[in-house]
């Protein structure tokens, strides 16, 4: 459903992402590895739409990125972005309000499941509840491609679980999901494939069963061997 | 539960069912849990929990009727032959490890007997 070629993006004298390729199938799970500043987000981010490819080639079910694409993909960022005044319920409606196809009875089962209270001002939020709250009103999009950039970064283990629950309950035929992380360990079990970049480029992508077999090593090993 | 990332994951949980299977927690013809409900159950990738009952299938631990979902097997002889080997294969590694600390059959059968 989404297909890059030879992806490129370079700010000034600085190249985030060199070339990277790669292929995302429908209705599978995808981990986007690598370590901080290979260039994930950037990747991310012009799959999102929101940054322009310096060069190469992104489409999104044969055309390009545009107001289609935008419609059904979810980008969740690292940076939060919720405004102080609202409550977690608050943001719902906000985001109720912008996309058509969130989903406000999925919202509050989220919440519930997540253990979040609608009443509460997002200013009070920890760390661990605010991660929670991101990943809840993106994948409360009905969309077709969930692009969570980091969702288990700098939480707790609880709330790691509560998220990996909540990020299966989002996967199905319909639905793709990449979730970037440098927290290999949790994504292992998770995951259909992996794609790995190192230094703006994809250097390894494929089946994670399939490179567990074909390598004799699991990704974490893969992982370390890659990047130390 | 807690994966080994050293063996597929699909080969850990069916292993785990067999154990609930032989301990009576999944006696025979119950239902087991759809392939979402098994993926959110042990925390895994949706296409590994079919795989994991395909797999299950073809050794016939489990048969699926149309519609209803995916029941485990209502043949005796399938429990006791996966009983037998889960102890077999306990057994091995067992006795070898024994082994490599220098025990030998009599020494081994005489510890069991007084630890048992």
């Amino acid at each position: 459903m989404l297909k890059c070629e030879n992806l490129r993006k370079t700010y000034l004298n600085k190249t985030a992402v060199d070339d990277i390729s790669v292929t995302i199938e429908k209705g599978k799970i995808y981990a986007l590895l690598g370590p901080n500043g290979s260039g994930k987000t950037t990747f991310m981010k012009m799959v999102a739409g929101l940054v322009k490819p310096s060069g190469g080639e992104i489409l999104y079910k044969d055309a390009p990125i545009g107001i289609v694409s935008k419609s059904e993909v979810a980008y969740m960022s690292t940076e939060p972005y919720f405004y102080s005044f609202m409550t977690v319920g608050g943001v719902g409606k906000y985001y109720s309000e912008f996309f058509s196809d969130f989903d406000m009875d999925l919202f509050k089962s989220l919440l519930a499941e997540m253990e979040l209270d609608a009443e509460e001002k997002v200013t009070h939020l920890s760390s661990g509840m605010a991660a929670k709250l991101k990943v809840a009103v993106t994948i409360a999009r009905k969309a077709k491609l969930y692009l969570l950039d980091e969702p288990l970064n700098g939480i707790d283990l609880i709330a790691r679980g509560h998220i990996i629950k909540a990020v299966l309950r989002a996967a199905g035929e319909d639905s793709t999901i990449v979730i970037s992380s440098h927290l290999v360990d949790e994504l292992e079990a998770i995951v259909d494939s992996v794609i790995f970049i190192k230094n703006g480029r994809s250097v390894i992508a494929g089946d994670a069963e399939k490179i567990r077999e074909q390598r004799g090593k699991s990704i974490v090993e893969l992982y370390k061997e890659v990047y130390s | 539960m807690e994966y080994d990332n050293n063996i597929p994951i699909y080969l850990q949980v069916i292993d785990r069912i067999k154990k609930d299977m032989i301990q009576g927690h999944l006696p025979m013809g119950e239902k087991l849990p759809s392939t979402r409900e098994l993926a959110l159950q042990y925390n895994i990738n949706p296409n590994t929990a079919a795989r994991i009952y395909k797999e299950m299938e073809q050794q016939k631990m489990c048969f699926t009727k149309r519609g209803l979902g995916t029941f485990v097997t209502e043949n005796p002889e399938i429990f006791n032959a996966i009983r037998e080997d889960m102890a077999r294969k306990r057994l091995n590694g067992f006795i070898s490890e024994m082994k490599e600390l220098g025990y030998t059959k009599e020494e081994l059968i005489e510890a069991i007997s007084q630890n048992f």
